[in-house]
């Protein structure tokens, strides 16, 4: 219902302004802004090279010279983290955007076409919903070589589902409104009327769950690398790093818990970001 | 109740065509035939061994007759032979592990069910209270850790340094020593850590979406004409409003099932836990392609089950399908 209101509220005067009065969209847009900044900014504000080894400094407990410490082989294990950064950010955007591409196609083909066609495609998404994904993801990417690249793709392919159920739903609905018909009595091509009308209408909820779902594809691919089939080493991500720390666990404890905190607080930053979102473009849950 | 089964049954069998399909495409998505991957500088693995791989798993005939090949030994439960030097039985491979992971992950639901629903019930009813405070923030946070570290911490503090449970395996050197409920103890340490840690994120999701269930129940129109009858409020919160909001959290149950199989192999990995997943892992890195595929499609109909299983439960807990109303 409220969906229809929402270009006419984004683009109201002083918008802006209601939008970062939100305190949850303040705090988890604060969090993204900044982790994406210092991922952006890595090579210019990392204090060491992120892959230099230092056989003089194994094994350093926080300080001054190395805040997070040092790993095994002596690297600056903050410097290590902001390049690792640079992945989550990179996977979580590029793996979103295949999943939302796949998402609208299917989601705005079955929510317009309806009928026979609604049914068959829904099916599949079902199908593919009910899958341990995960399960998929590890043997495609053990069997195609783990890369960033590889990472990017078998996580876009197998997370559009939520987004395909959702635009369908918007689709389905709006097509019983008003200014649909009206555009239909005047001709005007479906192809036309899904990226004119019935999309940007759909917009916002897209928006949420596309925000929520790089906070999924950011902890898949810790997950991926801590299992040894993401970033490879010497090149640092987040998940590697506390692989490393998994072994020197009794010995080091730093090498664990500074990369996890680094998830764990970005992720939260597109979840709160997300839940402000959820909350700003649907008013009517606010009560 | 039988019709409504016996439909959803057949409902599942396009759906197994479809997975069936995804872990064939799997094996030749991969590049390199299986029967020859690791094998190519291995004296011991002649070419009439590779050709008569190749026969056995068809890989000479044309794609859509390799799969109907595959399909019908699987329809009578062959899944072939693992690659690994044992060369037993993927079926018998996977049968000796499924217990562990099965209970792991049914531990773990009936975790989330005895924690979340009171503390969801309790966030609504004392909405903006503190503890309703404290509880989303513990929400957001437990959607946001990743597993592996929560575990990885976990072991730190209560296994390393308090040394307070056990940080690997599923038993203790000395089990062979043990009496029956020692032995029953000592599994119980073991599967404590496992079973909190594969928990944890549907800990979070399941209790919110109870208190969001129970806020919008609370407001319902029935609701409100119990209270205007004099109805005693705390019958109305836990015998009228609870049961229909209990309602969709399991629907909510049956679709945390492919995330919780898929965890367990983070799980099993980080604890040593000789699980399905654990299995997994160890096949996908030695390339052992039947194991893979045969894992892929287990899981998968595990999952289906679950599934099916809660749909059966909605259905008996609701009455309206129960008597055969239809939707």
């Amino acid at each position: 219902m409220s969906a229809g209101m929402i270009p006419a509220t984004a683009n109201a005067p002083g918008s802006l302004q209601r939008l970062l009065a939100h305190p949850l969209i303040l705090i988890g847009g604060t969090i993204v802004a900044t982790v994406a900044l210092l991922a952006v900014l890595a090579p210019w504000i990392a204090p060491y090279d992120p892959t230099n080894i230092d056989v003089s400094v194994i094994l350093m407990p926080p300080s001054w010279q190395h805040w997070c410490g040092t790993d095994t082989l002596g690297r600056d294990i903050f410097s290590r983290m902001l390049y690792g950064a640079r992945v989550s950010l990179a996977v979580g955007f590029v793996a979103v955007g295949i999943s939302l591409l796949i998402g609208l196609m299917l989601g705005a083909v079955a929510g317009y076409a309806g009928g026979r066609t609604d049914a068959m495609l829904m099916r599949a998404t079902d199908m593919v919903l009910c899958f341990p994904t995960f399960f998929l993801i590890l043997a495609v990417i053990a069997f195609l070589e783990p890369s960033i690249w590889n990472i990017m793709i078998v996580i876009g392919l197998t997370s559009w589902m939520g987004v395909a159920r959702l635009v369908r739903a918007e689709f389905l609905s709006l097509r019983q409104r008003e200014f649909i018909h009206a555009a239909q009595g005047l001709g005007v091509s479906p192809i036309r009327m899904m990226w004119r009308y019935l999309l940007p209408n759909a917009m916002g909820p897209v928006l949420v769950s596309a925000v929520l779902g790089i906070a999924g594809a950011v902890l898949v691919e810790s997950g991926l690398s801590f299992l040894g089939l993401g970033v490879q080493p010497p090149d640092p991500s987040w998940g590697n790093i506390l692989t490393e720390g998994k072994d020197n666990i009794q010995i080091a404890w730093w090498m664990s818990m500074f990369p996890g905190l680094a998830i764990l607080i970005t992720v939260l930053g597109y979840n709160l970001l997300g839940e402000g979102l959820r909350d700003y473009f649907d008013p009517k849950l606010r009560s | 109740m039988t019709a409504y089964i016996s439909k959803r049954l057949i409902g599942m069998i396009p759906l197994l065509f479809g997975i069936t399909i995804i872990s064939f495409g799997m094996m030749h998505l991969a590049p390199g035939e299986p029967s020859v991957v690791g094998q190519e500088f291995n004296p011991k693995v002649s070419v009439e061994d590779i050709e008569r791989l190749r026969s056995y798993y068809g890989l000479d005939k044309p794609l859509y007759e390799q799969y109907w090949q595959w399909l019908s030994r699987l329809a009578v439960l062959d899944f072939g032979q693992s690659f690994s030097a044992d060369g037993r039985a993927v079926l018998d491979k996977v049968a000796e592990r499924i217990p562990v992971t099965l209970s792991i992950n049914i531990l773990a639901m009936l975790f989330i069910i005895l924690i979340a629903i009171p503390i969801g019930v309790a966030s609504a009813v004392r909405r903006d209270s503190w503890f309703d405070k404290g509880m989303t923030l513990f929400v957001f946070i437990g959607f946001a850790i990743p597993s592996f570290w929560l575990g990885l911490l976990l072991m730190i503090g209560l296994g390393v340094n308090l040394n307070w449970l056990p940080v690997s395996g599923l038993h203790d050197y000395s089990w062979q020593q043990m009496g029956f409920w020692q032995q029953q103890l000592d599994l119980l340490e073991h599967l404590l850590l496992p079973v909190f840690v594969s928990a944890i994120g549907g800990l979070a999701g399941m209790s919110r979406f109870m208190r969001t269930g129970m806020l919008d129940v609370i407001r319902a129109d029935y609701i409100t004409t119990a209270r205007a009858m004099g109805v005693p409020e705390g019958t109305i919160r836990y015998r009228l409003a609870l049961k229909n909001a209990v309602l969709p959290i399991i629907t909510l149950l049956g679709l945390s099932i492919p995330g919780l199989i898929g965890g367990s192999v983070i799980v099993e990995q980080l604890f040593s836990l000789p699980g399905m997943g654990l299995l997994f892992f160890e096949a996908v890195m030695a390339r052992d392609y039947p194991l893979v595929m045969g894992i892929t499609v287990i899981g998968a109909v595990l999952t289906l089950l679950g599934n099916l299983i809660a749909d059966i439960a909605y259905a008996w807990a609701d009455p309206r399908i129960r008597h055969g109303a239809t939707s």
